[in-house]
């Protein structure tokens, strides 16, 4: 029975080759519809060898039951996928991109689409079989479903994370007549608005450079004070507040970007509420102070200080208390203890919540873009070279280089400091001794510090629940009205049905669908591949783990141009379509699900799924079986924190928007360019309450497990915006 | 007739650059318990978890009931595994882990858990089925994980140091109890673990493992008896090494001489301590004379350097001090080099 149902998976994969050059349409919108078969009797000759492979290895795995240990099957195989790629690649649209292949095909020069369903479903097949050729080789242990997830994840990292990124840094080098041109980047790279210091010396504006690392150290220095303020009150004293605080830490994953932008200039825009009072009491003219660095820094701080504040948090209380009782009982006083002892454990992790920040704050692009004014930064920059009148894919390229290389080495860097994987686990805290309380001018400090943080949070929010709801929160004309909600989200209800007007219907519906296919995917893909570094051993494993990181690392404005480098042209020309929107977010917060799935897998006895493999189950049997019931906090987190970066994350998916699959977060971005803040607040909130209510949901569907283990939360820090 | 149930040829394990199995040529027979025994780090679970297709060998084959299995991934052979930690599934009841194995090989969900049952019967768990795991005892739950592997008759069951998480008390009992499911099934099984003891009790046969390789393959008797190298002889029981040199199939040694086979030149031969008899007055001095319980030790200084001798409880005792002479018939000492 088992000899069947081996050769059985062979020809599942041939069968879909089969199909793939014989039946479906082998390009990308083409007219005619046509398969590789029909394409290439047609004249696009170059097409047959790849029937003439699927064919070959279908008769192989038909005769053969041991197709797989075959030599001729693993050449088949090799030469298909080399094939495709090589032609797909080879022969753009307008005709070969290597010059050989017009050669030797004459036809080739009239070019060919991208690639199509059958293309892709080609592809697949051939993925598939060549895990089967490397299974039935030992690779995996044998394992046929971990072969093909392996060489599955490999495929798309590479196709959707690093050609991308290999083809931007391409564009920064190569001129528009396609050859090579390092003067241009040369010119580009050294050009004086993105190192001028003249700010500093008094003689004008800095440059991009200068004034993105100004902005992330001052952001990530205060984040990383406020964090500290923070974690000392509730991990040290006996602040009555904790819940409260654990509570506002979690508002910036939840608050779509924008909003607190929009919030700050309601509150301190030249004709802001507090600036219009503060102008009347001291006579003082309104101006427009809060553009630029002041307002970008306050915002970010305000976003960034709860990321900070669970990266220390954990820190104080993985500190073991009897270290600190023990410098007591050795008569030191409560400040030399804080001095000697709790400081130096926290050093390190005060260094990985300053770069985390800085990292965040080198790819943020919301709050620049609403607050800055003239203040430049590059993720800004970058956006308006690819989205302006001026389309500059080199300018953008090259930038994206520069940002690229800060966020890697910031990442870099972090790693190296913290060992491997970066996430804190924040579990409940050890009660073993007592704590030391904080000496009490410290202590006076933090509360100095985190009061006005706290009002400024309740503030910006009291702003954002109510200015969607009245008349012009701006003008301080308070009158309650649906009308900006209306304006949103009208509808009708006619013999027709139910008809919706409302002009953010669309991105809202387009946001839903992307979200909710995304949540579930970018979960499955994070935890397989948690699964495959927690518990396959193959080679080249450090390679993919630190590939899937570095994906974290990436900011979204790189990945958001580097998308449309890549993928406007064929063979794979997806912009425009709602794939790629959730091809980005899948390879976006892959690392999240990863994460969490690595941490939890650590806690589980590899045994258990040994043993269900002794008794017969196959690699995805043993996940189901096994492995995913015990990890359900971490597939919920996984999910909850996808759906919810799909709803609200604007920097990747700004540049790959299009009018007929709209995000909401690229509409409300209109919105605030056009001054509409009520309607844009309104929007926000409805987002906000859909993603409450959605994350129930999710809890109710996954559950949390009750096994009687210690619930574990996982503090996620998210990617780079 | 005896068939082969397992065969291994020249199977060698590497990990990178480490080699966990250097060359490993064994088979075992049918309905017998064949024990793996050694040192930490010598290579024992590697070898089970090569026969269950948890590992692949990096060379050389595996034969499991006549099939070579060594491309074939753990799901497809046919084996059963107790693992040191029982790994039961902890979120499904006692009954589901039994019958899984048989559902996943495509039984009807019925007719699998009628056979769990059965099994968990036969091991004296009848009642428990609903409950989970963690509502076990120990033992209880080791029981349960040995009928989850033979549920689905294997072709051979694999216990990887089943007693080291068992109470010290009742290792006893429960290493009778497994010998006794062995037998009574008739089940073909390899068994790993570091104690000596354990091994000679449950065992037909026993493989010394070291350092990869196999040191030697017998019976607990044959083992124990005749060693056939000096770290046998150390590793299972004690033993008294004794070096000297035979000359004309003499062997001498200081204060020795002994008619011995095999070749002429060095050699050391191993005397258990048990086997050596003591009487009052001679060259010898007992240097230390620990009382425990079963038996005498004592350490006695002789020419050949000290040497440990154990004697019944009851008879006469010697006190450290003591002039004595010891005394060796030549068919106690074995040749082990
Ligand atoms: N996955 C692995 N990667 C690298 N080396 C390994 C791996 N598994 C085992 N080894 C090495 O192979 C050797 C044999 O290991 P094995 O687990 O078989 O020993 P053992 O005889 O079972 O020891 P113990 O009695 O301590 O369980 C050891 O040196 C071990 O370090
Ligand atoms: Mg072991």
């Amino acid at each position: 029975m088992k000899a069947l149902w081996e050769g059985r998976i062979g020809l599942i994969w041939s069968g879909l080759l089969l199909a793939a050059v014989l039946a479906l349409p082998w390009y990308k919108g083409g007219a005619t519809l046509a398969s590789a078969l029909a394409e290439g009797v047609a004249g696009r000759v170059w097409l047959l060898p790849l029937v003439g492979a699927a064919l070959a290895l279908a008769l192989l795995a038909l005769l053969s039951r041991d197709w797989r240990i075959h030599p001729a099957g693993a050449a088949l195989v090799g030469a298909g996928l080399g094939w495709l790629l090589l032609q797909g690649f080879g022969i753009g649209l307008r005709g070969p991109a290597l010059p050989g292949l017009g050669l030797l095909f004459p036809t080739a020069l009239e070019g060919q689409p991208g690639f199509g369903w059958g293309a892709w479903l080609a592809g697949i097949a051939l993925i598939g079989a060549l895990a089967e050729v490397l299974a039935a080789r030992g690779f995996c242990r044998g394992e046929r479903f971990a072969a093909f997830a392996i060489i599955g994840i490999v495929s798309a990292l590479s196709l959707f994370v690093f050609f991308p990124i290999v083809k931007l840094m391409s564009a920064a080098f190569v001129g528009p007549d396609g050859t090579l041109a390092l003067t241009p980047f040369l010119t580009r790279i050294t050009a004086s608005d993105l190192w001028s210091l003249g700010c500093l010396t008094g003689s004008g504006r800095c440059g991009v450079v200068i004034n993105s690392l100004v902005l992330g150290i001052l952001s990530a220095a205060l984040a990383t004070a406020l964090g500290l303020a923070l974690a000392l009150l509730v991990a040290r004293t006996d602040f009555r507040m904790k819940r409260l605080l654990r509570a506002i830490s979690i508002l910036p994953i939840i608050t779509p970007p924008f909003v607190v932008g929009v919030a700050i200039l309601v509150l301190f825009g030249r004709t802001g509420l507090v600036t219009v009072e503060v102008a009347e009491w001291f006579g003082v003219r309104p101006t427009r102070w809060i553009y630029g660095l002041p307002g970008i820094l306050l915002a970010q701080v305000l976003a960034f200080a709860p990321v900070t504040f669970l990266v220390l948090l954990a820190a104080l209380e993985a500190i073991n208390p009897t270290l600190e009782e023990a410098s007591t009982t050795l008569g030191a006083k409560p400040v030399t203890t804080f001095r000697t002892v709790t400081w130096p454990l926290l050093r390190p992790a005060l260094a990985a919540a300053f770069l985390l920040a800085f990292i965040e704050s080198l790819a943020d692009f919301g709050n620049p873009i609403v607050l800055g004014g003239s203040y430049d930064v590059l993720s800004t920059k970058i956006f308006f070279a690819v989205v302006g009148a001026q389309y500059d894919l080199g300018q953008a390229a090259t930038l994206s280089v520069l940002l690229l290389t800060l966020t890697i080495a910031a990442f870099w860097v972090q790693t190296r400091w913290l060992g491997r994987g970066s996430y804190v686990t924040v579990t409940g805290k050890s009660d073993a001794g007592l704590v030391a309380p904080v000496p009490g001018l410290i202590k006076w400090a933090a509360v100095a510090a985190v009061v006005p943080f706290v009002l400024f949070t309740v503030g910006i929010y009291a702003i954002v629940l109510m200015g969607g709801f009245v008349k012009d929160i701006a003008r301080m004309d308070m009158a309650p009205t649906f009308g900006h909600l209306w304006t949103a989200f009208s509808f009708e209800f006619n013999e027709r049905g139910i008809q919706l007007f409302g002009s953010a219907w669309n991105s809202m519906i387009t946001t839903l669908w992307v979200s909710a296919l995304s949540a579930p995917l970018t979960m499955a893909v994070g935890i397989l591949t948690a699964w495959l570094i927690a518990r396959q051993d193959f080679t080249g494993k450090r390679a993919f783990e630190f590939g899937t990181l570095l994906s974290f690392a990436i900011p979204g404005t790189v990945v958001g141009v580097s998308y449309i480098a890549a993928f406007n042209v064929p063979p794979i020309d997806i912009t425009g379509t709602m794939a790629i929107l959730v091809i980005c977010f899948v390879f976006r917060n892959l690392p999240v699900g990863m994460r969490a799935g690595i941490a939890a897998l650590a806690q589980i006895d590899r045994s258990m799924e040994e043993a269900s493999q002794t008794m017969g189950a196959g690699g995805g049997r043993v996940l189901r079986d096994v492995v995913l019931p015990l990890i359900r906090p971490a597939i919920f987190t996984a999910l909850v924190y996808s759906f919810v970066t799909a709803m609200t994350a604007v920097s990747a998916v700004i540049f790959l928007v299009s009018a007929r699959h709209n995000m909401a977060t690229a509409y409300i971005m209109g919105r605030v360019e056009n001054g509409e803040y009520a309607l844009a607040i309104a929007y926000s909130t409805v987002l906000m309450l859909v993603m409450v209510a959605c994350v129930a949901a999710m809890n109710g569907l996954v559950g949390k497990r009750k096994l009687g283990r210690r619930s574990t939360v996982t503090g996620t820090p998210h990617p780079a915006e | 007739m005896t068939q082969t149930a397992i065969e291994f040829r020249s199977v060698v394990k590497r990990y990178g650059t480490a080699t966990a199995v250097a060359g490993i040529d064994l088979s075992i027979v049918k309905g017998e318990l064949v024990t793996f025994l050694g040192p930490s780090g010598c290579g024992k679970t590697t070898s089970l978890r090569l026969i269950a297709g948890l590992e692949l060998p990096s060379a050389g084959q595996v034969f499991i009931a006549g099939r070579d299995v060594s491309r074939d991934p753990a799901s497809a052979r046919n084996v059963g595994m107790v693992f040191q930690s029982y790994a039961l599934f902890p979120h499904v009841s006692v009954l589901e882990n039994v019958a899984y194995g048989p559902v996943i090989r495509g039984t009807p969900k019925a007719e699998a858990q009628a056979r769990a049952r059965e099994i968990l019967e036969q091991v004296g768990l009848a009642g428990l089925e609903a409950r989970l795991p963690a509502e076990l005892s120990g033992g209880q739950q080791q029981r349960v994980a040995v009928a989850r592997a033979i549920v689905q008759q294997p072709d051979v069951i694999l216990f990887d140091e089943p007693l080291s998480n068992v109470d010290a008390k009742l290792r006893r009992k429960v290493r009778e109890e497994i010998r006794s499911l062995q037998r009574r099934f008739g089940l073909t099984a390899v068994y790993v673990t570091h104690d000596q003891e354990e091994a000679l009790a449950v065992s037909d046969r026993i493989v010394v493992m070291e350092k990869g390789r196999i040191a030697q393959v017998g019976t607990p008797s044959e083992l124990y008896e005749h060693p056939a190298s000096p770290f046998i002889a150390d590793f299972i029981g004690d033993a008294n090494l004794i070096q000297g040199r035979v000359v004309q199939g003499q062997f001498t040694a200081p204060g020795m001489a002994f008619p011995v086979s095999g070749p002429d030149g060095p050699a050391t031969l191993s005397i258990r301590p048990e086997r050596i008899t003591l009487s009052p007055g001679g060259p010898d001095r007992v240097l230390t004379a620990t009382y425990l319980g079963s038996r005498m030790e004592y350490s006695v200084a002789t020419e050949r350097g000290e040497m440990l001798v154990s004697r019944p409880i009851f008879e006469p005792r010697l006190t450290a001090g003591q002039e004595v002479s010891l005394h060796i018939t030549p068919a106690d000492a074995s040749r082990v080099a």
